[in-house]
């Protein structure tokens, strides 16, 4: 089952609405037991193992399990994401570990703005300039075969 | 379960799909939108901070041409394209996405992507095209700029989006439904853009246990495009060009970094590398069987020759390529030291961005790339317009591009007045990838706007038309509920099939009748006149198909859009006499190119008469 969820930690997220994992599966995966307020992976053969799950969880309850059908056991590959960096923590079959820190955005959360800065060069809606072009492009003029 | 409750919204432009091209699509048409007065509104199956085929991240942008710097030029690509497709591209729609990419990576960069660079402040290059990214929230990133530009009160998420809404022979929204709440949603748009994704899980899988969801492209991605387009009534083209990525065996890890920065090689068991022994078989496949770099499709097929013969397994070098590069350093021992943890740390990177599968099958196995070569293989086809594949809705080029027969008033527009096509929902637009997506969701949707000013359509909604529809949709949940107390076990039913086994029953039918994994991607006439007969039970039973939940009836939906996309592809392959991309797939009975073949597959569906027109379009050159 290759994200699953650890009884102890997962506290099914019980001041939100829905559960993180929940709101965040790409494939509908995760859903909240009502009865135990546990979450777990319904459909674990269609988990893609694309560690958002793991990633969100705020109680660090979701790891994943490598594919029983090719993968041996033993392995363990977890993230510790911040706002601006990822930390990656590899163990092996052999016990070795290793461990890796990779930027993940250079602006802070939020503040991203639609048009870069970059200013709109003409209001033509049949024009093929895009919005922000050709500022974005950083080039003076938009290729064409209509010279 | 029920009673459905139904949700209508009234908006402009309907952008359907989260992925990158529709994000594109969002930053673009709100900008527009606002200067006209017009409601531009998203809606996503999944959420749009992870949702699409960048849901994990990336590892490197594949497409950016770099026009700036004046190293490559629109043409340049074009003729990349066109080559690596054997001639089957729209140069027009190629060459209108290669001048506005670099616009979107710029943006990308500004918004808060990290992009690789040098010591002199310029980016890294993977390959040509290629540029190295810390990929891992690429499109948490992209999201963000959609959200801030549409306004987060524009954006429905978790809603599975099933049929096209029509009026006559305009495309006049779309109907889906909440898979978390009982509420049927009807948005009524003048205008449609579509950008769902392209398809997984058509053919069969090589892992089929718990390993069936380790595609290589994500399994959400189930067809919904083409569904969509293809019973619209739209145009569609190249739908025999599918996709067929060789990757790191079984975990699907990428290999670009590994061939185009570390020039790794690839070698079968015996230490042969097929790229040099083999080059005497390019002579088959002229002209694109010279032409540099060799076509994807002609790469794979060299390989698979070797595996076809028992040469197996195939290896990338890893361990070869590394020392190669460090060996540079080999004086300094200090300097060598440093090298090969930065290589190192740069090969995890490139799993642990994109493909966290493969870094965890690597500790599993005890892999350390330095030392060790790891295997590849070919994996099971995909449907993937925007990547080496090129299946997807026939659109119109930009008017300054398009030779008169590929124009039609808008870009992008497909032969639908009304409905729009990005990223792998438009077709013979290969090679445009995350960046180019997004690049290609802005032309969209700027001249989805455009028609909106232009046309200001007033469309009809026939009532019955949408509850005829509602009642289509929810169906597999009633047939669930009438029967499945009649059995001792639910899953067992002489009444019905359950969405899993229906997936399977489609996955075994195109793995060895349209060539599939099992049947070494060979096919012929009389197997795909055998496929066809074959997924025509399967359309017949697809009528029976239940779901006990909500969940399920996506899962349901999903695999009746993969149908279709089946069903377009074998009547593809069938209609083309020869074989054009041998490493995609192999006509059996028309082993060869054929120079009369250089031209467009396409076809229209009817949907009353449950009929396909197929036909052939000109390739016309803009260069």
């Amino acid at each position: 089952m290759p994200s699953f969820v650890i009884v102890d930690k997962c506290d099914g997220c019980k001041a939100l609405d829905k559960t993180a994992c929940q709101y965040i599966c790409p494939n509908d995966l995760m859903v909240l037991n009502k009865e135990t307020m546990k979450a777990y992976n319904r459909e674990p053969e269609l988990c893609w193992e694309c560690y958002n799950c793991v990633k969100i969880c705020p109680n660090q309850a979701i790891e994943v399990r490598g594919y029983a059908d090719f993968v041996p056991l033993g392995a363990q590959v977890t993230p510790m994401r911040s706002s601006d960096s990822i930390m990656w923590t590899v163990k092996f079959r052999n016990g070795e570990l290793k461990r890796f820190k990779f930027p993940i955005r250079t602006t802070p959360e939020g503040s991203a703005v639609p048009d870069g800065g970059w200013e709109t060069a003409t209001d033509d809606i049949s024009s093929p300039l895009l919005f922000t072009e050709p500022g974005s492009l950083k080039m003076d003029s938009l290729f064409t075969l209509n010279k | 379960m029920g009673p459905f409750e139904t949700v209508e919204v009234n908006t402009d432009l309907l952008i359907v799909g989260g992925g990158m091209a529709a994000c594109g699509a969002a930053v673009e048409a709100a900008y527009w939108a606002k200067k006209y007065g017009l409601k531009v509104t998203l809606v996503d199956k999944a959420a749009l901070d992870r949702s699409g085929a960048v849901a994990m991240g990336l590892s490197a942008i594949n497409l950016y041409v770099d026009l700036n710097s004046g190293k490559n030029t629109v043409k340049d690509y074009v003729d990349y394209v066109r080559n690596d497709l054997m001639g089957i591209t729209r140069e027009d729609l190629v060459a209108n996405i290669a001048r506005h990419v670099d616009s979107t990576v710029h943006l990308f960069e500004k918004w808060g992507l990290p992009i690789w660079k040098d010591e002199n402040g310029n980016y890294v290059h993977e390959g040509r095209w290629q540029l190295m990214i810390n990929g891992e929230s690429y499109k948490v990133v992209v999201a963000e700029a959609a959200k801030n530009a549409l306004g987060i009160e524009n954006i429905y998420e978790r809603i599975f989006i099933v049929e096209p809404l029509m009026d006559g022979d305009r495309c006049a929204g779309a109907v889906g439904f909440s898979v978390r709440e009982n509420k049927f949603y009807v948005f009524k748009a003048k205008a449609t853009l579509v950008a769902m994704g392209g398809a997984v899980h058509v053919f069969r899988p090589r892992s089929t246990g718990e390993g069936l969801g380790r595609a290589w492209y994500p399994p959400w991605n189930s067809g919904s495009s083409a569904y969509f387009t293809i019973m619209a009534g739209a145009e569609m083209t190249c739908q025999e060009v599918r996709f067929i990525p060789v990757r790191f065996k079984d975990a699907y890890g990428p290999v670009g970094a590994w061939f185009l920065l570390f020039k790794s090689r690839a070698t079968n068991a015996f230490g042969g590398d097929y790229m040099v022994e083999r080059t005497d078989e390019l002579e088959k496949w002229l002209p694109y069987g010279k032409v540099k770099p060799i076509p994807a499709n002609l790469r794979n097929w060299l390989g698979m020759l070797d595996t076809m013969e028992g040469k197996g397994p195939i290896y990338m070098r890893t361990e070869e390529a590394i020392q190669k590069i460090a060996e540079q350093y080999k004086d300094d021992p200090k300097a060598y030291k440093k090298k090969i943890k930065e290589l190192e740390e740069e090969a995890w990177e490139d799993f642990l961005d994109m493909t966290i599968s493969q870094a965890i099958l690597w500790a599993a196995t005890n892999t350390f790339p330095e030392q060790s070569p790891s295997e590849i293989a070919a994996a099971e086809p995909y449907f993937i317009g925007s990547h080496s594949g090129a299946s997807g809705a026939w659109v119109s080029g930009p008017k300054d591009l398009a030779p008169p027969e590929y124009f039609w008033g808008y870009p992008n527009m497909s032969t639908v007045k009304g409905l729009f096509c990005a990223g792998d929902a438009s077709g013979a637009s290969s090679h445009k990838f995350s960046s180019g997506s997004h690049a290609e969701g802005r032309i969209a949707a700027k001249g989805a706007i455009e028609y909106i000013v232009k046309e200001n359509p007033q469309l009809n909604y026939d009532a019955n038309q949408i509850e005829e529809l509602k009642k289509k949709i929810y169906k597999p949940l009633e047939v669930y509920e009438a029967h499945y107390k009649e059995t001792t076990d639910p899953d067992i039913n002489p009444n019905y099939i359950r969405p899993k086994m229906f997936m399977f029953r489609l996955q075994k039918i195109m793995d060895e009748y349209a060539g599939g994994v099992s049947s070494q991607f060979k096919t012929s006439k009389p197997l795909l006149e055998k496929g066809l007969q074959l997924l025509q039970f399967l359309k017949e039973d697809s009528e029976k198909l239940a779901a006990a939940d909500l969940h399920e009836l996506m899962r349901c939906w999903e695999n009746i859009h993969r149908m279709y996309q089946a069903e377009a592809h074998v009547r593809a392959i069938l209609f083309r006499e020869e074989t054009r991309w041998p490493g995609y797939y192999f006509r059996a009975d028309k082993p060869s190119i054929d120079p009369n073949w250089e031209k467009f597959v396409n076809m229209t569906y009817d949907r009353k008469t449950d009929t396909w027109n197929v036909f052939t379009r000109d390739i016309i050159h803009i260069f």
